[in-house]
């Protein structure tokens, strides 16, 4: 008998297979658990539209402070003022004004967000007022020419539900108003651009900071989407990026804010596209 | 001792086996588990059959994205299969040895190609040339199901072919010995006897159209109202999960998880379908 295909030799290497596989699956077993529990460890929780921006900087910190974790989660401006109420986390993000009970919170202002309303750079329609942006996303208009702009459909993009750039557009520019829901709809701000720059009949909403040459910002109600217009409060589409905490920020959370309202925070900010000045910080 | 030994190789191998079945006894156990709260808490009338998909007031009605879904598979099976099993005639039937030996591995890379990157395509290529020669903001049902269209081809063409080539040589040799020439042969013979095989072969072709989401999301316009032409964008069940899965929560994400009921219950019983229809024509 060939001793190469005996059933021992055979069963042996099975065996050594299976083994391989069972060590295999036992060292990502391993692997999963030895995730050290770091020592310090603060939760910040809120506005999905802070998220991003607040992931980012945590993400900087942490690189400065090995043994600190900051755990990010998402859940609405309401329910991070809730959780830095109560205490379930050590700062909470909102992206809009605190109101009623919220006030006693302790908050800075980290930046501003504005929103640019974006069309084609071919479009001849420079300025729009308000009432134009509303009539146009609830499609009570709907040719470019009775804007004052050539004759063509208005394409109409939007973002998805629950984005938080959709719930400032809505707050903001649309008194609260339900966008059509024939707007085209797409889950970036990356996409809206790239759409709004490539179909002259388009016209959508991105972050200010992610405006380029691709696509032309209108100028609303006679003010101009720009940084100084936003600082000095005339621009209408702006909200506050705010950090709340229940009293005054103390241990990780108080550095953590002090990083992110420092020179380096702020460029970080700026760098991604928000609006930033000397924070104001109120007790 | 030994027989233990004998044994347990196939044992192991049998676990193995069962993780594979238990991943899917997981995935769907938690789909249902996260999803029908909201069915029932909405109604599975008002959630199937409603008109509207507003998450932010609580309105969950999923009928725009199934009839979106419908018509842009509709529409990748009406361009798509004829072209598939003209391609499979062609292949078993009429191409030189040299030409089959280079189309056919080619439609097998057409499998190969990642979604994301047909939907790139169809986004720079397709999308901008409807809006420049049929008109409205090129992101359309018709851009879905061009793109679909051509990626079903692979497993409409294999599967049809496959059943071409199953069928006795005696049927198309009787055929060719009473007179009838190769074309009348193929259409009077050959396709009738193939055609439960065909018809499961167009069937999976379908599935496969309505679980596509990646390349669908870039090139559909993902609007939540009903499309009102081949022209009008609109949302299919997958890119309803796949657009909106980022920040949603709470009811949100449970909807999202019911939305996948429903996808998956549409797949299952495309499956079963084409599974009998291949059992009956191997008869």
């Amino acid at each position: 008998m060939n001793p190469l295909f005996s059933d021992r030799m055979r069963n042996r290497n099975l065996l050594r297979l299976a083994g391989m596989i069972l060590v295999s699956l036992g060292l990502l077993l391993v692997s999963g658990c030895s995730q050290a529990q770091k020592a310090h460890q603060i939760i910040i929780a809120g506005s999905t539209s802070v998220q991003p921006f607040a992931e980012i900087l945590a993400e900087e910190y942490m690189k400065m402070h090995p043994d600190i974790s900051i755990d990010i989660q998402g859940g609405g401006s309401s329910s991070g003022i809730k959780a830095a109420l109560s205490g379930t986390a050590a700062i909470g993000m909102s992206s809009r004004d605190l109101k009623g009970d919220e006030l006693s919170l302790w908050s800075a202002e980290i930046a501003r967000d504005g929103l640019a309303i974006i069309v084609h750079p071919d479009n001849t329609v420079n300025e729009l007022t308000s009432a134009q942006v509303q009539d146009i996303y609830i499609k009570a208009v709907d040719n470019w020419a009775q804007l004052g702009g050539q004759d063509g459909n208005i394409h109409l993009f939007t973002r998805e539900e629950g984005s938080g750039t959709r719930d400032a557009f809505v707050s903001l520019a649309m008194d609260n108003a339900d966008v059509t829901p024939k707007a085209m709809v797409q889950d970036s701000n990356g996409a809206v651009r790239q759409l709004v720059g490539d179909d002259p009949g388009a016209i959508g909403y991105i972050s200010l900071g992610l405006v380029n040459e691709q696509v032309k910002p209108v100028v609303l109600d006679g003010v101009a989407a720009s940084h100084a217009n936003i600082i000095n409060g005339s621009y209408k589409l702006s909200r506050p990026f705010l950090f709340v905490s229940n009293g005054d920020p103390v241990g990780i959370a108080k550095d953590f804010i002090d990083f992110v309202l420092s020179e380096e925070g702020r460029q970080i900010l700026t760098r991604e596209g928000l609006v930033t000045r000397d924070a104001e910080v109120q007790s | 001792m030994k027989r233990l030994l004998d044994r347990l190789p196939g044992f192991i191998f049998l676990l193995i086996a069962l993780s594979a079945l238990s991943a899917l006894a997981l995935i769907i156990v938690f789909i249902f588990y996260e999803g029908i709260p909201i069915i029932a808490k909405v109604g599975l009338g008002q959630f199937t059959l409603g008109m509207s998909w507003a998450p932010g007031k609580g309105e969950f009605g999923i009928l725009p994205m199934i009839i979106g879904t419908v018509s842009v598979t509709l529409g990748a099976a009406v361009l798509g299969v004829p072209v598939a099993i003209l391609t499979s005639i062609f292949l078993t039937e009429f191409a030189p040895a040299a030409v089959s030996r280079i189309v056919r591995p080619a439609i097998q890379l057409l499998a190969g190609i990642p979604s994301v990157v047909y939907g790139f395509w169809g986004l720079t290529f397709i999308v901008p040339y409807i809006r420049l020669w049929i008109g409205g903001p090129g992101l359309s049902v018709l851009a879905g199901s061009v793109i679909l269209a051509i990626m079903i081809l692979p497993t409409v063409i294999s599967i049809t072919e496959v059943s071409l080539l199953a069928l006795p040589r005696t049927y198309k040799e009787g055929s060719l010995a009473i007179g009838a020439t190769q074309w009348q042969t193929v259409w009077s013979v050959q396709l009738p006897a193939a055609k439960s095989g065909i018809m499961a072969a167009v069937i999976l072709g379908i599935g496969r159209a309505v679980g596509e989401t990646m390349a669908v999301i870039m090139v559909l316009g993902n609007a939540v109202a009903l499309p009102e032409s081949l022209l009008d964008p609109a949302r299919t069940l997958t890119t309803n999960i796949g657009i909106e899965m980022g920040y949603a929560s709470g009811d949100h994400q449970q909807a999202l998880f019911a939305t996948g009921i429903v996808l998956l219950v549409i797949v299952m019983s495309l499956n079963s379908i084409a599974q009998a229809t291949l059992k009956r024509s191997q008869r």
